[in-house]
């Protein structure tokens, strides 16, 4: 069962190769300086080795949009989003597969009745107008300073063809190793917590752990993908736009990876928060998106003239077109999953104000006064209780956001037989971990939080940090993995 | 590896600068062939005859590995279909001046005394402007901002080479004693020289072109 859903996420990882991993070598395809069959081969070399060595670092800003509960609803989740990416590969349009996920979750969150996170989304959508932008300014900026000093050294036109040549393999293969270490969450994270793999030693060695071998099947889709289908879109990329010279499709890759090591990069991050500077939010941005807005930044540095609009319209429209297609073929797929072959897509998660959720509302500070008629009653779900709780006035959204964490329900369980099901996978759990969970064998929680407090409580381990944005993202990741092992349902 | 592959584009740079010394000794030898042949000194002509031969053959084997080198390890793309047009354009001058060597040994006209400085001459900017050809040519494939340099003193020696063509016509016809088969003889040769500056008047101005569209 596992490997047919897992099929889902393949197709999606080759729709990824096909579409998104097409657009780092597409220039230099395009400008006829590296051939088809080179690019896709290092191309799928690198997206392999980022997926397999860095993937498990990539943020889960897509997580945070919607929590898609059921393997079934994950399935359709890539599905739909796979189909949508592979549509308009087939049309030769550079679209972006984050995009068709954001679209494939939202329709999951408009069937199962949850509600999407608009302060995640808007900024998700404000970088997908970000990114081509920045990527533009950077496109233009590098080219300006390409353009003088290849006037001040005086270089030959074969020297300089070989360096542009291999500049661009080397920025094609950083992009390809950033894109495979961004998006491989995207394409297989949903399985990380079914995954029936083990930890695998080699000789002593080095050591791929479950997450890794997960990642390095994706990847392998992923590559299967760059090889079986880019080309058309390594066309339209590379020829489409607007004629590109060789040194012009150099910038436009460089561009483009530095754009996505910007928005990927949590080292960066770190280094801005340590001097004082503002970060760039960690979002997974599109390749596409930097490409196209490279080409443009260099096509209006030349006045504009050679930018084929009709062709930029069409990409334009088909980035509005995919995550409504997506949400669309989810939504729809998900209606016939569950209703004609009777599966379960999505749990249902209802919410009350239960007498514990109450003393840490009130632990809080925010006045309850009106809360008073909720108190006790059951919602079906969460946006039936957020309309409920947005007919109080005097809340402020924050408050509401922590009401709605704190009534969630979600009963969970820690006993012997699922604690013996762990598997040791250095990735999300290690042997200390499992020794502190073991302490609460024989519990039941009603809330997340609860169990979160508990554990807390046992061991400074399992508590939050200031400023360790890393590590609490971290704990999060390991918490949801752990609600999911020891949840039950008492219907 | 890498450092193997930088060299070959190096020898392919290198090759490129070589068949353009070819061209430019053609121009020399054809200056000194016609000298040799208005002193009457047949000898050393036809020892120029002989060098132009060479010269010209070592051009087309240079061209043809040139341009097999560059389609086959695919270099340039977007520069090739000029620089192969160059390339033929350049062999075709090295041609024009073997084969107006070849007139003079198969023809061998009369020429008249008064016309010999004036021929010599006309040799000699039509040379000049071949050599601006190739200058500008080298500059093109080294470092193009500075093709201009050289490149607007073709359309100089060009205007030279068609003022002093004219005026060697005008004594032709103005001869006395000559046939007007005589005459039409030289004057083709006269025309026949001038055509050399205009074919590099020619390949300078494609040469413009290609430089506008591989500027940055």
């Amino acid at each position: 069962m596992f490997l047919f859903f897992l099929s889902s996420g393949l197709f999606l990882g080759w729709s990824l190769g096909a579409n998104d991993a097409s657009n780092v070598f597409g220039t230099a395809v395009g400008s006829k300086m590296v051939r088809f069959r080179t690019a896709a081969i290092c191309c799928s070399i690198f997206i392999l080795l980022g997926a397999v060595i860095s993937g498990a670092g990539a943020s889960h800003t897509l997580g945070k949009l919607g929590s898609v509960n059921t393997i079934a609803g994950a399935f359709i989740v890539a599905l739909s989003a796979a189909a949508s990416v592979y549509s308009m590969t087939k049309l030769g349009y550079p679209v972006s597969t984050s995009q068709a996920i954001v679209g494939a979750i939202i329709g999951w969150n408009f069937f199962s009745g949850s509600l999407t996170d608009y302060h995640t989304l808007s900024k998700i959508v404000i970088t997908w107008i970000a990114c081509p932008t920045l990527s533009a300014i950077i496109a233009l900026i590098l080219y300006k300073v390409i353009v003088i000093v290849i006037g001040r050294i005086k270089i030959d036109m074969f020297r300089l063809d070989s360096m542009t040549r291999y500049g661009l393999i080397v920025m094609g293969a950083f992009g390809a190793y950033s894109l495979g270490a961004n998006n491989i969450a995207n394409v297989m994270g949903v399985f990380i917590p079914v995954s029936p793999f083990a930890d695998i030693s080699f000789f002593g060695l080095f050591k791929l752990t479950s997450t890794q071998q997960l990642f390095f099947i994706g990847g392998v889709a992923i590559s299967v993908g760059v090889l079986t289908y880019s080309r058309k879109v390594m066309a339209t990329v590379g020829e489409g736009i607007m004629n590109l010279s060789p040194v012009a499709a150099l910038v436009v890759v460089s561009a483009h990876s530095l754009v996505l090591f910007l928005f990927a990069s949590q080292g960066l991050e770190a280094f801005l928060k340590h001097h004082g500077l503002p970060t760039i939010p960690l979002v997974p941005v599109s390749s596409s998106q930097a490409i196209v807005g490279a080409v443009i930044g260099i096509g209006l540095l030349k006045g504009g003239r050679g930018i084929r609009w009709r062709v930029l319209g069409g990409i334009g429209s088909s980035w509005i077109v995919t995550p409504i297609i997506a949400a669309m073929v989810s939504f729809i797929s998900l209606f016939f999953l569950q209703n004609v072959f009777e599966q379960k897509t999505y749990r249902p998660v209802p919410y009350a104000i239960t007498s514990e959720a109450m003393a840490r509302i009130q632990k809080q500070g925010i006045s309850l006064e009106e809360t008073g008629s909720m108190l006790g009653k059951e919602f079906p779900d969460a946006k039936h209780f957020y309309k409920a709780l947005s007919n109080l006035n005097n809340l402020e959204p924050s408050d509401r956001v922590f009401i709605l964490n704190s009534a969630e329900i979600d009963p969970m369980a820690v006993t012997f037989k699922k604690l013996k099901t762990i598997n040791l996978d250095s990735d999300w759990i290690t042997k200390q971990e499992i020794a502190v969970l073991e302490k609460l064998e024989g519990r039941k929680f009603q809330h997340k939080w609860q169990l979160d407090e508990a554990l807390a409580k046992i061991s400074p381990h399992w508590q939050p940090i200031e400023n360790g944005k890393k590590y609490n993202e971290r704990l999060q990741h390991k918490m949801s993995h752990i609600y999911d092992k020891f949840r039950y349902s008492d219907k | 590896m890498e450092f193997r592959i930088l060299k070959k584009r190096l020898d392919i740079g290198r090759q490129f600068d070589v068949f353009l010394d070819k061209v430019s000794e053609a121009g020399l030898l054809f200056k000194a062939g016609v000298d040799a042949f208005l002193s009457d000194d047949i000898e050393s002509f036809e020892n120029k005859i002989d060098d132009i031969i060479e010269t010209e053959h070592e051009g087309d084997t240079l061209r043809r590995n040139l341009e097999e080198t560059l389609y086959i390890q695919t270099l340039i793309p977007e520069s090739r279909g000029d620089v192969l047009e160059l390339l033929e354009n350049l062999d075709a001058l090295l041609d024009r001046f073997k084969g107006a060597l070849w007139k003079f040994n198969i023809e061998r006209p009369q020429l008249i005394e008064a016309c010999n400085d004036d021929f010599r001459e006309l040799t000699s900017i039509v040379v000049e402007a071949v050599e601006a050809t190739v200058r500008s040519s080298r500059a093109f494939f080294k470092d193009s901002s500075s093709v201009t340099d050289h490149i607007h003193k073709v359309p100089y020696w060009e205007s030279q080479s068609d003022k002093m063509a004219s005026k060697l016509q005008q004594t032709i016809f103005r001869q006395e004693g000559l046939s007007l088969s005589e005459k039409l003889q030289l004057r083709d040769f006269v025309k026949h020289v001038d055509k050399i500056a205009d074919r590099a008047e020619d390949v300078s101005d494609k040469l413009r072109i290609y430089v506008i569209k591989r500027s940055l």
